[in-house]
């Protein structure tokens, strides 16, 4: 069973304090964001209209989040038409009882599952076990994560935390007949994977999913994977019950040809993952239940400026280049959505009630990255600042952004102060006290000159 | 009121007085490539996918080569019939996309169900020349969504062990690609 | 040409050498340069740590002292990004103060582009005989894309040998409050940062942004590595005859 993220304690600048100490993490995280950002990059520069694509992807959401109740009573018409049933979830606590009962209906008390945020994000896995449910991640990392008790730190690859070695020693801890000579070959690793989970795939009656998307038009559900775990899923069980975030829908069948192209690229760094499937509605014989989540969505699109964020495809894009992920990790976030698109989906989807949520809009240096690989252009620093201004300001920082915005509202107040400063400067420590003590712990202050720009200007320009 | 109801009232509200986007598609929908079956092939080899280019007549033998002694499921045609027991599958398919190495099948005749090209551990598919298309919008244009669809780009993988990717998971090991010109 | 001089208020409390040498090599290429003494701060510290107010007030402050010259410069890729690229969102749409930073906002330069894409001068007669590191700030890189603009002049520098930057591209973890309200991951990427510098084999570390500068030299100095920052206006303004 893996962890909860639900009323986890600290804040992101104490979680990422301790993280950066892991030297092993730092080593595991760096390498890996590394190597998906050259990918990324090679196979996104192979294509010379990139730029449209992203300007396409970008116009295709805002126009679906736009039309969103049109276009989703048009999805239900078409899931249902096609001989699947459609729900409607309020929050987590409603979509867990859908699904749960649903399972209940079958008889079932085991059932598969495909990597899914969303059934992550309404902490499905706990709410099934809580009814004598057990559900079973088939996905390399989500196993890896499961296994391990552990936390997904990715929203694609959810054990990036983990290298190669600390995987083997998981599957030899967890992983019931793994062999004893298990190597911490990565293909060793994989078949282990697949051995262990090939029995279940056969017999499970439920599977329970996501999808990347959903076309209004003809009702057609799409998953992206690379493993076939998801195949396995979508296809042998009697019963599929998909739970799918309501901003993941696409007006039109045509709108597939631009985000098949963005989402692999961006997400794997490859031209194509090894397999997408589509389906609409209940297919060869299947029973077909499409369950759709709002938890919060609805709040964070009445937000113009927040509202972007619910452009996300999930790609991951974002985290692989943040400077700030790759130190921190993605445990420090607190949330399933690490890195800069969990900064800011998380805080709008939860609020901004608890200390850790409050400091994550802060977990950015703004440098940009992010939004520059962003398959749908979502201006992260943007909605970051946007956040920053609602979030609970520290009363002395308050008072302290006070005073200075009242010395820089007037520029003799500003030389005065200069001058001030300047009289100082020889009792200024090597080591600054309080807050600002952090900036010395690490690195040293400039010296403060004997004179500011303005008045040696006064002194040798105005006369 | 229903969940539906407050659902869709409140995207009715939020998103009320805000303004409607034209959606620009001014990215390529088709491309001129003067060697489809070669790029098709390049870019299925760069997957790890074992390709053959043949005439269409050399085809027959050579599919009988390839599953001499396997237990072969054969959709529309004579072959073995245990799912869990067969060595593998032979189907023919929907559309094919040169940019991206990727094969859909519809699982319309010859392609089998979803099932039958998944658990067997092997997948030699018959692709003809005049199923290739150059890129993703062409694909997408052919395919009808009623139908179930099954886009594969080279063998089962994962990059979830440090972002590489290896090849071999739950899917077919191994994907063999015979163009048929 | 009427040249106002944006200082920045960090340059002009902590770097005012930055300033002079704006100011002697603007005059070397003969433009006409003003100080205007109203001027304070951009409110970029405000806006970006959650004091939107408080920044807005100092935008129109910004905008009324800048209003009615030919251009504005400034020796900070930062703070120019933040007028050129923040101000329209700060402003009601359709408001007078939209109007007015529609005005001012796209006269602001940032020293090189002000140098390559309004004097159309690459080659600015300097002279720096050391082994020179660049690093492009996040605000100068992906806020104004000022792409290669600062190597093309520093390339021009009789005597200076550039050396790239290895990951020159990512974060050097300055980020404004970011370094006081996350520093520990502040202090990580300052660290990778300078070890680059450090690969280089550099004597001095070159940026369009003192800001950044002041976080990255205080950890070399700290690190007590010898290597110098420099503001890229530093060494464009040295001659050989200042040597």
């Amino acid at each position: 069973m893996s962890a909860t993220f639900l009323g986890m304690p600290g804040s992101f600048p104490k979680n990422a304090e301790k993280a950066v100490q892991n030297s092993q993490l730092r080593y595991n995280l760096r390498k890996a964001t590394h190597t998906i950002r050259g990918k990324r990059a090679s196979v996104v520069g192979e294509l010379p209209d990139w730029q449209e694509l992203r300007a396409a992807g970008k116009a295709i959401k805002d126009h679906t989040l736009r039309n969103l109740d049109r276009y989703l009573v048009q999805m239900e018409e078409a899931v249902t038409r096609a001989g699947g049933t459609v729900h409607w979830a309020r929050d987590a606590a409603e979509a867990n009882r859908i699904v749960t009962d649903l399972v209940k209906a079958t008889g079932e008390t085991e059932v598969v599952k495909v990597k899914s945020m969303a059934t992550q994000e309404i902490d499905l896995n706990q709410a099934l076990a809580a009814e004598g449910i057990t559900a079973y991640e088939t996905d390399l990392a989500e196993l890896i994560v499961q296994l391990g008790d552990d936390f997904p730190s990715h929203i694609l690859v959810p054990a990036i935390h983990r290298n190669r070695s600390e995987i083997r020693e998981i599957f030899l801890d967890k992983m019931p007949k793994v062999p004893e000579n298990l190597t911490d070959d990565p293909p060793a690793l994989a078949e282990a994977a697949r051995l262990h989970l090939r029995e279940r795939f056969l017999k499970s009656k439920v599977a329970i999913s996501g999808a990347n998307f959903m076309v209004a038009e003809s009702g057609t559900l799409v998953v992206l994977e690379s493993e076939g775990n998801g195949r396995m899923c979508l296809t042998l069980p009697q019963t599929l019950i998909s739970v799918v975030g309501i901003e993941k829908l696409l007006p039109s069948w045509r709108d597939l040809e631009v985000f098949l192209q963005l989402l692999p690229r961006s997400s794997t760094g490859e031209r194509m993952n090894p397999y997408t499937s589509m389906w609409t509605g209940a297919v060869e014989g299947q029973e077909f239940h499409l369950v759709l989540l709002d938890n919060g969505r609805t709040d964070v699109l009445a937000d113009e400026v927040g509202r972007q964020a619910l452009r996300c495809i999930r790609c991951s894009a974002c985290l692989n280049v943040c400077p700030v992920y790759e130190r921190a990790g993605g445990h420090a976030y607190g949330s399933v959505y690490p890195g800069p698109i969990g900064a800011i989906l998380t805080p709008q989807l939860r609020g901004m009630g608890s200390d850790l949520d409050a400091s994550l809009p802060y977990a950015s240096s703004l440098c940009g990255a992010c939004y520059e690989v962003c398959p749908v252009a979502i201006d992260i620093p943007e909605v970051l600042v946007d956040l920053r201004a609602k979030a609970p300001h520290a009363a002395a920082e308050r008072a302290g952004m006070k005073v200075a915005g009242w010395i820089f509202n007037d520029h003799t107040r500003l030389a005065k102060a200069q001058r001030a400063a300047i009289r100082l400067r020889k009792l200024v420590p090597k080591r600054l006290p309080g807050p600002l003590s952090a900036w010395t712990d690490t690195r040293d202050i400039p010296d403060i000159p004997e004179e500011s720009f303005r008045d040696w200007w006064e002194r040798n320009e105005r006369a | 009121m229903s969940a539906r109801e407050e659902i869709l009232a409140k995207i009715g509200k939020a998103v009320a007085g805000a303004e409607d986007v034209e959606i620009p598609r001014d990215y390529r929908t088709t491309q001129q490539v003067e060697d489809l079956v070669g790029l098709f092939a390049e870019r299925v080899d760069d997957y790890r996918a074992i390709v053959h280019v043949l005439p269409a007549a050399e085809v027959p033998a050579k599919i009988d080569e390839l599953v001499a002694g396997r237990r072969m499921i054969r959709p529309g045609g004579e072959g073995w019939e245990d799912l869990n027991t067969a060595d593998g599958v032979v189907t023919s398919c929907a559309v094919a996309v040169a940019e991206t190495g990727t094969i859909v099948l519809d699982h319309g005749p010859g392609q089998g169900t979803r099932a039958q090209t998944l658990v067997p551990d092997y997948h030699l598919c018959v692709v003809r020349a005049d199923q290739i298309v150059s890129c993703v919008p062409e694909a997408i244009a052919r395919l009808d969504p009623a139908r179930p669809l099954t886009w594969i780009s080279g063998p089962s993988a994962t990059s979830d062990i440090e972002l590489n990717r290896v090849e071999g998971v739950h899917g077919p090991r191994t994907l063999e690609v015979i163009i048929s010109t | 040409m009427r040249v106002a001089l944006f200082i920045t208020c960090v340059n002009d409390t902590l770097f005012p050498g930055t300033g002079k040498a704006v100011v002697s090599l603007l005059r070397r290429l003969d433009c006409d340069v003003d100080f205007p003494a109203a001027q304070t701060c951009c409110g970029q510290m405000h806006v970006n740590t959650g004091y939107r107010a408080e920044g807005v007030r100092l935008a129109r402050h910004f905008t009324e002292v800048f209003a009615g010259y030919d251009a504005v410069v400034a020796p900070s890729g930062s703070c120019a990004a933040m007028v050129r690229e923040q101000y329209p969102k700060l402003a009601r749409p359709g408001s007078k103060g939209a109007a007015a930073i529609a005005e001012v906002a796209p006269k602001v330069y940032e020293l090189s582009e002000f140098l390559i894409d309004v004097l159309k001068v690459d080659d600015v007669g300097a002279y720096f005989p050391h082994r020179v590191t660049y690093h492009p700030t996040c605000h100068s890189l992906r806020g104004l894309h000022l792409g290669d603009r600062p190597t093309r002049l520093l390339r021009h520098v009789r005597g200076l040998e550039l050396v790239p930057l290895p990951g020159a591209e990512e974060c050097c973890g300055f980020g404004g409050t970011f370094a006081v309200k996350n520093p520990a991951v502040s202090a990580a990427m300052g660290a990778d940062k300078t070890r680059s510098i450090m690969d280089t084999g550099a004597e001095v570390l070159c940026a369009a942004d003192n800001s950044c500068l002041m976080h990255i030299g205080g950890t070399l100095s700290r690190q007590k590595t010898g290597v110098r920052t420099m503001h890229l206006a530093e060494i464009l303004a040295s001659t050989e005859e200042a040597q």
